[in-house]
Order: structure tokens, then C-alpha cells, then sequence
């Protein structure tokens, strides 16, 4: 190996710090780059819990392989199989991890681990702390990046914004060697060498204006590789999660783990009804999802609870006084037991509503969460290729394989998570890889420290065995870095061009911009889609992307300008939500969270596919073609979760598997 | 998705006045703003608001105002600022409860004791610094596979739980009488560190496998920098956002210290 081999990660959350402290403890030096100091990265933000199997489940017939094949199922049957299974069998070594590095995950009066329940599955195998378990796991990772830092192995450059990968060479050649650079506070523009980079910048729930999501959460990053040649996959999968607090800046999350720990969704039967929520006795409450699905209740996936609230609000006008609330109550738990359990979110009600949900019922509403898509990756499969794919599998009975490392996905191999730009490679939500077509509670904390403890071994095989070993970036000519710093030095000059010419005509207002397209992508592509809707909203974001041309800042500061960061994104934004519209347009089916009333079935036979978007540079619109889906593990089956049609609820059509 | 009105509470236009700078060595100056209140406003909706109408009260054009935050649920720590004279995080300043009537006022501020960069963002970098001084972390072996860490019991969790929470906000050093703004690196190591670092280095003494650098943390902890300039006022605990027991981690530390003192003093090192 050169001694002068990098790694670049961009993003400091779950992925990008599980993949420095991997990479660094391998020896190699390790760049980290965040908008934020990273401990204030977007994964603080995670709630519920960490899913792992563990003794306790397996001995009631939980197993590692019914983890995965619940992640299956909960996707509806979208995530190639491999890398989902490598994953479920890796969890259990995560939380012990985790446990070592000092999480204080919640424990039993034994002092091992606490469980509680989570969507989409009947066995407790959700590990958490207490109702921050995203802040807690961060921490986590963040001191042992800390550590190595103050030992001189991972170099962190926080308040740095990334603005291009540095891309070499043509066609299956392409390869990337570095990053372009802003330092936010200086604003100085800079290159940086490596010899492979990790992209692990999250979601893009900003390109729906209000989300669960955090302020840096704009999508740009990802954007930025795309318009580079980095296929996008499966944009249109988009998380809406059912219980949210609707806020003026934000929607704040509240946790899955509110049902997970006994929390139930409910409106009053009488539609109109002015009663305050206890008043109401509960003959009179409509507990719709208990209702209407036995087994998991209030558990069902995201997906489905948050159409079932939909539709009990916007389309039955069944919600609290008319409007678009439910209540998510846990009143009728013990509060000690809550605050214990659910202190973090608690206090969050508390706090932005200024009422005790312990003592009052929440009132809450769906809000754009996670993205499922994401850039698009490959990986080598593993071990485990059955002449067949086994069926749906069944509580207690042996699984079709075990839980040796490999089985899913070949462990080392240095194109795993890679993208297809060599040496460029993406963690965590910013990939499509795990979720499918909807993420299960508490998988994603899961798939991002995996992402970066499995894969970042890939990482540094990759830039000791491939093409960096012969041809370290250190010592590429410097022209092609002076050339990436130079394309981006003049986006901002153009942008700093416009301040003087300001009008402020509010067309042309970056923060108008921005929350149209809001506006337009939530009412658009989101819970409920057509196909002349989302046409619609492709010909807004035409008219929207025609003025952001000619966008005009408010500030020409060359000191800390956030306006000109802001700006820069919302044009990247753009060009994301395009490839997010286009991609549900043309799916024509219902799969997952994505949901086109105009058809409403599942159709294995036309879409059990990617949808993968490439840039076309010549006309900034998105090539969109399909790809097959590794499905040599799992049968495909109907994603029912055992519903039942109720009485009370209007008939809705169910997604049904087209056998095959 | 859709916003519904708290009760009660009429839209109504608030004054924002904020304390700007546009850099380091830059003098101070202050701006008003008049902004119209949606409902569940908070201080980040109103900045949002004022970010895309950057005019002041006299009609004059502005820049948008500078500030940090990333999450808005007071669990990044990001968004401190003084608000009215008091550190708070501004994502859960809802502004109901500040300025309930028409024209009322509401004064943001950066943090005293940290370089302003811009505006109402500062520079907290000496706290990031401060924990690596306590080694505020649990030394593993790596992340190979090598099973469990150690048990413990569910009240040891929770109180190590409540340490953990420590979002690195800053409000305790804020109002802390004895911590002091230095804005010259050379000099952090003998400022004192404050309530949040010393109780971080609690949090990984009492962890299992964490107490193993407790001597080496302890000994960062004594002498100039350390808890001896504590003052006790108490005034960290007043402010913490998570209610963390800032002086009972000091009184634990500082116990601590003088048990490490002795067995120095008694082991001649």
C-alpha cells in the first residue's frame, strides 16, 4: 500500500462515523467532512430503537432470518435480498458493539438489554435508550471518532459543505479521486485527495419543504454526485411517517416506539364529535388500525398506518374536529413508566405543544420522513443461492440458512455499497439498498452503523487491492482537482453576481423557491399519487427550475454565507425532486409507501424492478431505465399484514401480489 | 401537511430585535425585524421568515440573519442563542409563550463566551477540544466481534442515561460565573473547562470498561483548567435544557480529585 493512500467520507451521522472509525482502525488515514460538528448530525434525531434478534426472541422462534425476511416483506419484496440478509445476521454483533462502546442501551432487572416492540413484526427485538436511541448510538461513535481523531487517524473538517466528487477518466473507467469543498465560515473553496470517497449525507426530506428531518437534510450532496454521473435509485420511494407534530418550522417525529410501548391510534366514532379526548369514553373511540388489522394493531409498517390516517381524515373527514389530526394515546399507561421509557419524546410533546401526553392524548399527523431510495449501488452476492427461493418464513421453524458471515453478501469485496463511479461510495439513508419499498421501524439505525462496519472494510480493500494501489490520487496531475475547484468557484460567482441586481421580486426569492417546491412535492408525491398529478407537479418544478435560473441572493457576504449554501441547494433540490416525480409518474403500480390510486395493485410483472435515474447533462433532465431486482431468496407473497375490512372503515384497495 | 391554530392566540406581528456582527473583529450593531406569527411559531420560523423578507423595521434592506441550528427538536444543540438575555436553545423558544400580544418583543443574542463567527452563530470548538482533554470515551479494542459489553443494572443505566443526554449545547458554560471566553487556543488548557466536560468525564468513570482512563482523566481535571475554579454557584443546573445533574457530577468528580490526590500524594508521583 502507498503510505500516502486516503479516504474521504463525506457526512458525520451514523454511516459516515461507523465508517471512519472502520477505516481509520484499519490504518488508513481518513478525511471527515460535515456541515455540522458531526455530534450534531441528523441521526440525534433517531427515536425508537435499534432492531437486532437476540436470546430472548430466539427462544420464543425469532431468528436473524425471520428479521430479514420481515425486512422483505415490510419493502414489499423491492431490496435485492443479498445484502438485507447479511445485515439481519449482522445486528446482533451491532448492539454488542454498541454495548461495549458504552451505549446505555435500556436493561432488564437482570441488566441485560431491554426490548420493546416495533411495527411490522410480532417478536420485541427493537434494543433502544430510552427515547433518544439515534442521540445515544451518535454519541457513541462520536467519541470513538474523538478518540482516533486525538490520535491523529481521522482528520475532521466540520462546517465544510461538499460541492462535487472529482471524477476521472470515461465510461466503466470512471473513476473518483477526491472531492470539491466550501469551507461554510471562510467560504474558501478547496480539493481534497482520496483514494476512494463514502458518501453518507443522509436523506433529502427538505425537498418536501416541512419534514421529521434536520436543517442540512437537503438532498444536495447526493444531487451533487447524480448531476456527476451517479445513478439514482428508486427516488420515488419516499417514507411518510404516520405520527408527526405538525410545527411552523418543522414536523417533529413522534417515535414508532409510542405504539411499541402501547400507545393507540384513535378518532372519535362520531364524526364531528367537540369533546375533549377524555370525555370521550371508549366505546366511542374508533381504534381503526386495531380494527382493522388483528395481528399487528397499531404496528402495522409506516405505510399502511399512514394511509389508514389519511384516509380517515382527507377522505372520510374523520379526524379531530374535523381537520387532519388523530390521537396517539398513551394515557392509559402508567406515566413513571413512561417517562422511563419514552422521556425523550415526552418531553418533545411537551415541550413544542405545551401539553403532558401522559396525562392528554397527542394529536398528531403524517409528515415526510426517509427516503428508501437513494443512490444507487451494487454489491457481490454471498454464499447463500438456494435453487429456489424459500417461502414466507414461519415463527420457531429452522431457517433455510444460518447466520455465518457471507451468507448474503460476499464480506470484503470492494464493490459492496460501491456506486457506479468507481471508488465512490454511498452509506446509510443516502443509498437505496436495505428498505425496499418501505423501511420497517428501527431498521434504519441498523443499516447505517452496517453499512459502515461491513462495507468499510470494502472501502479500504478497494484502495489497497484495485485501481488506487497502482494509481494513488496523490499522484494524479493536479490539473483535473484546479478544473472542479474552478467549476465550482465560478456557480458561486454567478450566484454572488445576482445580489446587486435584487428587485426582490419574490419569483425569484430562493426561500420562495424553496418552499414551493414544498408545497408542490408533499401535495404531489407523497402519501397518495396519479399520474396527472404528478404531471402536474413535474410541469411546477419546470416553471420553478425556469426561475431558479434566474434566482437572486440577499447577501453578497464572502464571510459565512448561508444564503449563498441555501440557494445553491435549492437548485440541486431541484433537480432531485425531478428525478423523485418522474420516477413515481412512471411506476405504475402501488408497492410500499409508494401509493398511485390510479393503480392500485402491485405489479411484479412490469415493476419489481429498480427505477434508476441517470443526468443528462446536455438537458438536466433525468434518463430513467429499470433494473432487475435479486429476489433468489425470498418468494414473493401478498403484503396483506392480515387485514381485515371493518364495519366502520370505507373498503380501500389492498395491494395484491400478482403471483408468480 | 397542514398546520392547525393553537387556541387562544391571535396572528399578530412580533418585534425581533437581534444583536448582528458580520465577523470576527467586527463591531456589534443591532437590527429590528417585524414578523408576522403563524401559529405554533417558534424563534427558527420567525429567522426562516426573516431570512426570505430580509427588511428592517425602518424598511431598510438587509442580509438574512446568521445563525446555527440543524435538528429544531432541542436534541442537536445547535440553535443556542440568548434569547431575552437567557441561553435556551431558540427551536423550542415558542413564541406564544414569549410574546403572547401584538408588537411585543423578543431580543436574540449570540453567546458571550464563545468567538461570534456570524451573527448569532458562535464558534464552540473549545468544547469539542475540552472533551478530548477528559477522554471522554470507552477505550475498546476495536470493533472486531468479541461479544457483550459489561451488564449493568437498569438504575445505573438510567443515571448514566441522563449524563448521556448532554447535547454539548453550551448553556451551562454560558452561565457559569468562572468559565471565561478565550478566544486564544494556546490558553483553553489552563481556563477552566466547565460543567458539561466535567461531567462528561463522570459519565465514562463509571462506565465498566470507560473507568480504565479514570485516573488519566482525573489528573487532566486537577490544577489550572481543572475543578478547582469551580465556584459552585450552581448556576449550570439552572439552564441545562436535559435537566442533567451538573453539580452532583461535579461533587462526584471533585471527591474523586481528592481520593486521586491522595494516592499521588501517597504513591509519590
Amino acid at each position: 500500500m502507498s503510505t500516502s493512500q486516503r479516504v474521504i467520507i463525506v457526512g458525520g451521522g451514523l454511516a459516515g462515523l461507523a465508517a471512519s472509525v472502520r477505516i481509520a482502525e484499519a490504518g488508513v488515514p481518513v478525511d471527515l467532512f460535515s456541515m455540522v460538528p458531526v455530534k450534531r448530525s441528523h441521526s440525534v434525531c433517531a427515536q425508537g430503537g435499534i432492531n437486532a434478534c437476540n436470546e430472548v426472541a430466539r427462544q420464543q422462534g425469532y431468528s436473524e432470518y425471520q428479521h430479514f425476511d420481515e425486512t422483505i416483506y415490510g419493502g414489499d419484496f423491492l431490496a435485492d435480498q443479498g445484502p438485507v440478509l447479511e445485515m439481519c445476521n449482522w445486528a446482533p454483533k451491532i448492539i454488542n458493539l454498541l454495548d461495549r462502546m458504552g451505549v446505555p442501551f435500556n436493561r432488564t432487572s437482570e441488566g441485560r438489554h431491554d426490548l420493546r416492540l416495533f411495527g411490522g413484526s410480532l417478536f420485541k427485538r427493537t434494543h433502544f435508550s430510552g427515547a433518544t436511541t439515534g442521540q445515544q448510538l451518535l454519541y457513541a461513535l462520536d467519541e470513538q471518532t474523538r478518540r482516533y481523531e486525538s490520535e491523529g487517524k481521522i482528520s475532521k473538517y466540520e462546517f465544510w459543505e461538499f460541492l462535487a466528487p472529482i471524477i476521472v477518466g470515461e465510461g466503466a473507467e470512471r473513476r473518483c479521486v477526491g472531492i470539491v469543498a466550501q469551507d461554510m465560515r471562510t467560504m474558501q473553496i478547496r480539493s481534497f485527495r482520496g483514494d476512494a470517497v463514502v458518501m453518507a449525507t443522509g436523506g433529502c426530506g427538505l425537498i418536501f419543504g416541512k419534514s421529521t428531518n434536520s436543517v442540512i437534510c437537503t438532498g444536495g450532496a447526493a444531487s451533487r454526485c447524480y448531476q456527476a454521473g451517479a445513478w439514482y435509485a428508486n427516488g420515488e420511494m419516499i417514507q411518510v411517517h404516520p405520527t408527526a407534530i405538525p410545527g411552523a418550522d418543522k414536523c417533529r417525529l413522534m417515535s414508532e416506539s409510542a405504539r411499541g410501548e402501547g400507545g393507540r391510534v384513535w378518532v372519535p366514532r362520531q364524526k364531528g364529535d367537540k369533546r375533549a379526548a377524555r370525555q370521550i369514553p371508549d366505546s366511542e373511540r374508533w381504534y381503526f388500525l386495531e380494527e382493522k388489522y388483528p395481528a399487528y394493531g397499531n404496528l402495522v409498517p409506516r405505510d399502511i398506518a399512514t394511509r389508514e390516517i389519511f384516509d380517515v381524515c382527507v377522505n372520510m373527514g374523520m379526524g379531530i374536529d374535523g381537520g387532519n389530526m388523530v390521537y396517539l394515546d398513551l394515557t392509559h399507561k402508567d406515566p413513571e413508566y413512561l417517562t422511563e421509557k419514552l422521556g425523550g419524546i415526552m418531553e418533545i410533546y411537551e415541550k413544542f405543544v405545551g401539553v403532558d401526553p401522559r396525562h392528554e392524548p397527542m394529536k398528531i399527523f403524517p409528515s415526510v420522513h426517509y427516503s428508501m431510495g437513494g443512490m444507487w449501488t451494487t454489491f457481490t452476492p454471498g454464499s447463500y443461492q438456494p435453487s429456489q427461493p424459500a417461502g414466507g418464513h414461519k415463527s420457531g421453524s429452522k431457517p433455510p440458512i444460518g447466520t455465518e458471515v457471507g451468507v448474503g453478501m460476499t464480506f470484503g469485496a470492494a464493490n459492496n455499497m460501491m456506486t457506479n463511479i468507481r471508488g465512490l461510495y454511498a452509506f446509510g439513508e443516502v443509498n437505496f439498498a436495505y428498505h425496499g419499498a418501505t423501511r420497517l421501524g428501527a431498521n434504519a439505525l441498523l443499516s447505517c452503523i452496517f453499512d459502515g462496519l461491513y462495507n468499510g472494510v470494502s472501502v479500504v480493500n478497494y484502495i489497497q487491492q484495485d485501481v488506487p494501489s497502482q494509481h494513488p490520487a496523490e499522484k494524479m496531475k493536479a490539473e483535473v482537482f484546479e478544473a472542479g475547484v474552478a467549476c465550482e468557484r465560478a456557480k458561486v460567482d454567478r450566484l454572488l453576481g445576482t445580489v446587486d441586481k435584487g428587485s426582490g421580486d419574490p419569483a425569484f426569492n430562493p426561500y420562495v423557491i424553496a418552499r414551493e417546491m414544498g408545497d408542490e412535492m408533499t401535495a404531489a408525491s407523497t402519501v397518495v399519487k396519479t399520474g396527472p398529478r404528478l404531471q402536474q407537479c413535474l410541469s411546477k418544478l419546470g416553471e420553478l427550475k425556469e426561475r431558479y435560473r434566474q434566482v437572486r441572493l440577499g447577501d453578497a457576504a464572502g464571510w459565512t454565507n448561508q444564503t449563498l449554501s441555501f440557494t445553491r441547494a435549492v437548485g440541486d433540490m431541484l433537480i432531485l425532486a425531478e428525478v423523485i416525480a418522474r420516477c413515481g409518474l412512471l411506476r405504475e403500480e402501488s408497492r410500499g409507501s409508494h401509493k398511485r390510486l390510479d393503480f392500485p395493485e402491485r405489479d411484479d410483472a412490469r415493476f419489481l424492478k429498480t427505477s434508476v435515474a441517470e443526468f443528462v447533462p446536455g438537458t438536466g433532465e433525468p434518463r430513467i431505465f429499470w433494473r432487475d431486482v435479486q429476489t433468489s431468496l425470498v418468494k414473493l407473497r401478498a403484503r396483506t399484514y392480515g387485514k381485515v375490512e371493518s364495519g366502520e372503515g370505507r373498503k380501500q384497495p389492498e395491494a395484491a401480489a400478482s403471483a408468480s | 401537511m397542514s398546520n392547525t391554530a393553537k387556541g387562544g392566540v391571535k396572528a399578530r406581528n412580533v418585534i425581533f430585535r437581534i444583536k448582528r456582527c458580520e465577523g470576527p473583529g467586527k463591531p456589534s450593531r443591532w437590527e429590528a425585524f417585524k414578523v408576522p406569527v403563524e401559529p405554533n411559531a417558534n424563534v427558527i420560523s420567525c429567522l426562516n421568515w426573516i431570512a426570505a423578507n430580509p427588511v428592517t423595521i425602518d424598511g431598510k434592506q438587509t442580509t438574512p440573519v446568521v445563525w446555527d441550528s440543524n435538528c429544531l427538536e432541542e436534541v442537536c444543540g445547535a440553535c443556542t442563542m440568548l434569547i431575552n438575555g437567557r441561553v435556551r436553545q431558540s427551536c423550542s423558544c415558542l413564541i406564544d409563550a414569549y410574546a403572547p400580544n401584538e408588537g411585543d418583543t423578543i431580543t436574540l443574542e449570540p453567546m458571550s463566551k464563545f468567538p461570534v463567527v456570524r451573527d448569532l452563530w458562535v464558534d464552540r470548538q473549545r468544547l469539542f477540544w475540552g472533551l478530548k482533554k477528559v477522554k471522554a470515551w470507552v477505550p475498546i479494542d476495536g470493533t472486531y466481534s468479541l461479544g457483550e459489553g459489561p451488564r449493568e443494572t437498569p438504575e445505573h443505566q438510567h443515571d448514566r442515561y441522563i449524563m448521556s443526554t448532554c447535547m454539548s449545547c453550551a448553556c451551562c458554560l454560558e452561565a457559569c460565573p468562572q468559565y471565561h471566553k478565550e478566544d486564544d487556543q494556546n490558553k483553553w488548557d489552563r481556563s477552566y473547562v466547565g460543567a458539561a466536560v466535567v461531567n462528561q468525564a463522570r459519565l465514562f468513570n463509571e462506565h465498566g470498561t470507560g473507568q480504565v482512563l479514570k485516573p488519566e482523566r482525573l489528573d487532566a481535571l486537577m490544577g489550572p483548567g481543572g475543578l478547582d475554579a469551580c465556584g459552585k454557584s450552581e448556576n449550570c443546573v439552572k439552564v441545562c435544557p436535559k435537566h442533567i445533574p451538573l453539580v452532583e457530577s461535579i461533587a462526584a468528580v471533585n471527591r474523586a480529585l481528592t481520593i486521586h490526590g491522595f494516592k499521588r500524594v501517597f504513591s509519590g508521583q
